[in-house]
């Protein structure tokens, strides 16, 4: 991991120290985003609780007769105190609303063309559904490759998917790729992730489905060329010259 | 402006007016006393408290020892555990924080610090109460109905909340649903009274700023309330419907539209955030001002940035809705409009701290819930700043973060703020003093398990563990050994935090039994409440001593008088020396 | 006895009329939020007009025209009431109450017609907004008759004769909410 830039350096923090893995080409600057924020609001912060702290040392009745000050802070003099931090509040949340921005463009409103896949994702009560292209790499093509519960991608590869839902809200989260997005009954939402690290990854139901929302667990194998290769031959549902609709996929493996 | 003739046989004692209303202890339940109506509301609002205050130690019980026959309980079954979270979350929101914070500090204080006998329309408060009090019966009946309580979290998104076969609880919900709208309800008769009464009913010689900033902060609260509920009681009816009759307004196979409820629930939930924060930072002030015997600084800029801050919360409510599907386009919108929000609320806590500056700090228990508040507060208004940036909000919407955030904001609030007010007005409601010692202990035994309770989850958060989940065992990344230690830590914390308020309530006891007398103004504060008896008789003033206001009440320390302070309603001549 | 907070007025504006313009705001957005989710639908479901033709605009039309001659009673009760002549004020409110009665029953007969012809509540969310907010609005008609009938029955023995004012201000907010849903339900087809 020599190669990253400092920046990078900085996006791979959480990583680094074992909290959570980055797992997609966008978690990076995901985590980024948030040690912004997390630099600038905590030197805020820190900032704020020792003048805070300093002033209730500094200005505790002593017994020794002394009288607070009288000061209404109407004057100019005072109310800079106040006008100049509130100003600099003001430029920092510029600053955090431009990065925020960028991030949020690249996620969820720019959608690389030419995915190397599309996938669908269906949320139902409670389980994930998940359906892969086939042999011929097409969606909704009679070869496609259901699987519940278990997502299969191919590492480094561009995806698009389809979220849907079946019955009521669901969230399809992958907390390594750092995606989120709400599952709507009625509605097909598409969005793009691209998986980075190999390995085997929690996918969770993050918005609260009913009963068995807390079992709604799935995972997600990021495999290699070859491994994704062999898992699509052997998995594929034979498909017959004759069986090619779309319209109807038979329920594999 | 004169003061109208008024009945001198009016109302010295409660027991003039016994034999003119119902006997004994009906006289309580029919009073139409503001300071009867404060008391019934703090009381239900603490007795739920006790309730929300339960499942949080069942629910923690069960995520640290995951299965465990959770004494007092039983084992948590995964509905269970669903309907615990859900009812925790409204009942600490809507019949802890606003009962108590909003309803009950409002009709005690307002009055009081305005000058009047009572609120303008008693009755319609006595109805406010009522209704309230029905709506508590609703909401308890709702957890033991056939079916169970209602179990699709607090925010109630349909097609959940809307469709028995989903939710499987057909009775629970409906009841949760009607016991919401019956709450907003009784805060829409009560705000009535609190925005007519300040606009009204101000004390001979009270100018709009005049009045102490916690009534301004309620009344603005009110409006706020007022006018962001609205449309969640039109989409309560749509849900109802839903529900019961089988409309489709949440329904997309008939054209409906589940986002919608989103939309009308957080134009209301967000502005709500700070129809309870309010109140407790109008509380806040004036027990810092009064025990670092400080002005408040800046009083009009904290007055207008009260208001900015309510005008702004009614365009951040999508800020909720980041990944819920909306347009991404708005994201961008609301991320700008949240952390614009976070200019005036920096600002009142700037306003806060500077007050403290060249003052004379007494640290006894109210002033350091005072101060907690705004210690423990600022973190919750930070960390706020990551979930209003859409970009970080993808990462941590719906995780631990999130819930570790709005507890920061909520904790302070509804638990620190109530402290803070009790404590300070203890005297004033119940006329004795109350134990400082015991009340330290009493603070500190709460204070730091509350941040132990919500750090580890701050920190599990940013680990990626989402909210509402009953066992993480099923996901293996959310079982690692360290994770499950700092649940341990976080539940260890909360059951130290609940042992730790018996001491509060034996305080109380001891105090009512044999605390000494309180005088009428113990902190030697300015504001009316302290000019008259402690507690203060029906109709508030003897009727020859109806307060006549003179200067604003934060008039600590002058520079040419003896006394550090300068009741409201003291004649200049008497005292400039 | 009357709390002496009830007979102050540091605004210089009667208090009952400050709650009554509060409770009114409070009002405005319950039916602003319903309405403004009926039009966002109605603008992405352009097949709702499938549905809205089978409203009967005449019908509409008869009870605009019932509650605008109602508001205009309420007007003048409130004009008699500023003289004085309770008796006279209480007799315009009871017109008032007997066009609330008159919109109730020509709405009764249209709905009556509609769930007789399958247009029920249920039927799909065009039917289900109709009914919702004409039948929110129709409560407020019921309830405003039955307060008036309380404001008008004082209002005879020259007792509490401001009520009248103020009974009218929540009347013409229940004409306008109409003015609104007319329109949305009813031309628009």
């Amino acid at each position: 991991m020599n190669d990253m830039s400092f920046w990078e350096r900085i996006g791979h923090f959480f990583d680094d120290i074992g909290l959570i893995r980055i797992g997609s080409s966008y978690a990076g600057d995901i985590d980024f985003l948030i040690i912004l924020v997390l630099v600038v609001v905590g030197v805020w912060f820190l900032a704020a609780e020792l003048i805070f702290v300093y002033f209730i040392m500094r200005f505790r009745a002593k017994g020794d007769g002394r009288r607070a000050d009288y000061i209404d802070g109407k004057n100019k003099r005072h109310k800079r105190w106040i006008f100049y931090p509130h100003l600099a509040v003001l430029v920092f949340d510029v600053l955090i609303v431009v990065v925020s921005f960028k991030v949020w463009n690249n996620v969820k409103m720019t959608l690389p063309d030419n995915p190397d896949a599309v996938i669908r994702v269906i949320g139902q009560q409670w389980a994930w559904t998940f359906q892969h292209p086939g042999v011929d790499g097409e969606l909704d093509t009679a070869d496609d490759i259901f699987t519940v519960d278990e997502l299969h991608v191919e590492n480094e590869k561009v995806y698009h998917f389809k979220l849907e839902a079946t019955d009521v809200l669901h969230s399809f989260s992958v907390p390594v790729w750092r995606i989120k997005q709400d599952a709507i009954p009625g509605r097909s939402i598409t969005g793009w992730f691209q998986p980075t690290v190999a390995g085997e990854f929690d996918v969770q139901c993050a918005e609260i489905c009913g009963f068995g929302h807390g079992v709604m667990a799935a995972r997600v194998m990021v495999e290699t060329a070859e491994e994704h290769a062999a898992w699509v031959a052997a998995n594929a549902p034979a498909v017959t010259a004759a069986a090619t609709d779309a319209n109807t996929p038979a329920p594999g493996s | 402006m004169v003061e109208p003739a008024v009945d001198l046989t009016h109302g010295h004692h409660h027991d003039d007016h016994a034999d003119h209303g119902p006997k004994g202890w009906l006289k309580y339940v029919w009073s139409t006393d503001h300071k009867v109506i404060a008391m019934q509301y703090m009381f239900t609002g603490m007795f739920m408290a006790l309730v929300g205050g339960f499942m949080a130690y069942v629910f923690r019980m069960q995520l640290a020892f995951p299965g465990i026959d959770v004494p007092g309980f039983g084992m948590v079954s995964p509905g269970e555990y669903n309907a615990l979270v859900t009812n925790h979350g409204t009942i600490m929101i809507f019949w802890v924080a606003m009962p108590v914070l909003l309803a009950a500090f409002g009709n005690y204080l307002i009055p009081l610090m305005v000058g009047a006998d009572d609120m303008v329309f008693p009755k319609v408060n006595r109805l406010s109460f009522q209704v309230f009090f029905v709506s508590t019966i609703v909401i308890l009946a709702s957890l033991v109905v056939e079916g169970g309580g209602f179990a699709g979290a607090w925010t109630a998104y349909p097609p959940l909340s809307a469709d028995s076969t989903y939710n499987l609880t057909p009775l629970g919900s409906t009841l949760w649903v009607i016991g919401v709208g019956l709450e907003f309800v009784a805060f829409l008769l009560g705000g009535i009274n609190f925005i007519t009464t300040l606009m009204n009913s101000r004390a001979p010689g009270m100018r709009a700023f005049d009045v102490p900033i916690v009534v301004w902060m309620i009344v603005v609260a009110s409006i706020l309330f007022m006018l962001s509920v609205g449309p969640l009681l039109a989409g309560a009816i749509m849900l109802i419907f839903d529900q019961t009759i089988g409309t489709g307004f949440f329904n997309p196979a008939t054209g409906g539209d589940p986002i919608l409820w989103q939309h009308l629930f957080w134009f209301f939930g967000h502005p709500e955030v700070y129809v309870v924060l309010l109140p407790a930072m109008g509380v806040v002030i004036e027990i810092i001002t009064t025990f670092a015997r400080k002005k408040v600084f800046a009083y009009r800029t904290v007055i207008f940035t009260v208001v900015a801050t309510g005008v702004l919360s009614f365009f951040v409510w999508a800020h909720h809705q980041f990944i819920a599907g909306i347009d991404p386009r708005m994201a961008n919108i609301f991320t700008i409009t949240t952390l614009l929000i976070s200019v005036p609320i920096a600002e009142l806590c700037f306003v806060y701290i500077a007050t403290l500056y060249g003052g004379s700090i007494t640290l006894n228990t109210p002033m350091l819930w005072a101060l907690a508040f705004v210690a423990e507060f600022l973190i919750g208004g930070v960390t706020g700043i990551f979930l209003g940036a859409a970009g970080a909000d993808i990462y941590f919407h719906d995780t631990y973060f999130v819930l570790a955030h709005f507890h920061y904001t909520f904790f302070p609030i509804a638990i620190i703020g109530t402290f803070a007010a009790v404590t300070y007005w203890f005297p004033k409601m119940f006329g004795k003093m109350m134990d400082d010692r015991l009340g330290k202990i009493h603070f500190w035994g709460t204070i730091i398990p509350f941040n132990l309770i919500f750090i580890p989850l701050f920190v599990l958060g940013m680990g990626g563990q989402h909210r509402r989940i009953y066992n993480y065992t099923h996901f293996p990344e959310l079982a690692l050994d360290w994770f499950q230690d700092m649940r341990v830590v976080a539940t260890v914390s909360l059951l130290i935090m609940l042992a730790f308020q018996f001491v509060f309530f034996y305080n109380w006891y001891k105090t009512i039994r044999h605390g000494p007398k309180a005088p009428r103004n113990p902190w030697k504060a300015n504001s009316l409440e302290w000019t008259t008896e402690s507690p203060p008789p029906h109709g508030n003033w003897r009727p020859d001593e109806m307060p006549v206001v003179y200067r604003g009440p934060y008039e600590y320390s002058t520079t040419d008088r003896e006394d550090d302070y300068w009741p409201q309603n003291e004649p200049s001549s008497r005292g400039s020396a | 006895m009357r709390p002496i907070a009830t007979t102050r007025a540091a605004t210089g504006i009667a208090t009952g009329k400050l709650a009554i313009w509060w409770v009114l705001a409070s009002e405005v957005v319950i039916f602003g939020g319903l309405l403004a989710s009926y039009v966002m639908h109605r603008l992405g479901h352009p097949e709702w007009a499938d549905a809205a033709v089978h409203t009967n605009t005449w019908i509409g039309a008869i009870n605009t025209f019932v509650l605008l001659s109602s508001s205009l009673t309420a007007v003048l009760a409130h004009q008699a009431a500023e003289r004085g002549d309770g008796k006279k004020a209480a007799r315009y409110l009871y017109y008032t109450i007997g066009g609330a009665a008159t919109f109730i029953g020509v709405k009764s007969y249209e709905w009556w017609y509609e769930i007789s012809h399958g247009y029920t509540i249920t039927s799909n969310t065009f039917w289900a907004f109709y009914y919702s907010a004409a039948g929110l609005h129709a409560l407020h008609v019921i309830a405003g008759a039955v307060i008036m009938f309380i404001v008008a029955r004082d209002a005879a023995k020259n007792l509490e004769l401001h009520r009248v004012e103020l009974i009218g201000i929540y009347w013409h907010f229940v004409d306008i909410v109409w003015i609104f849903l007319f329109p949305l339900l009813y031309i628009a087809k």
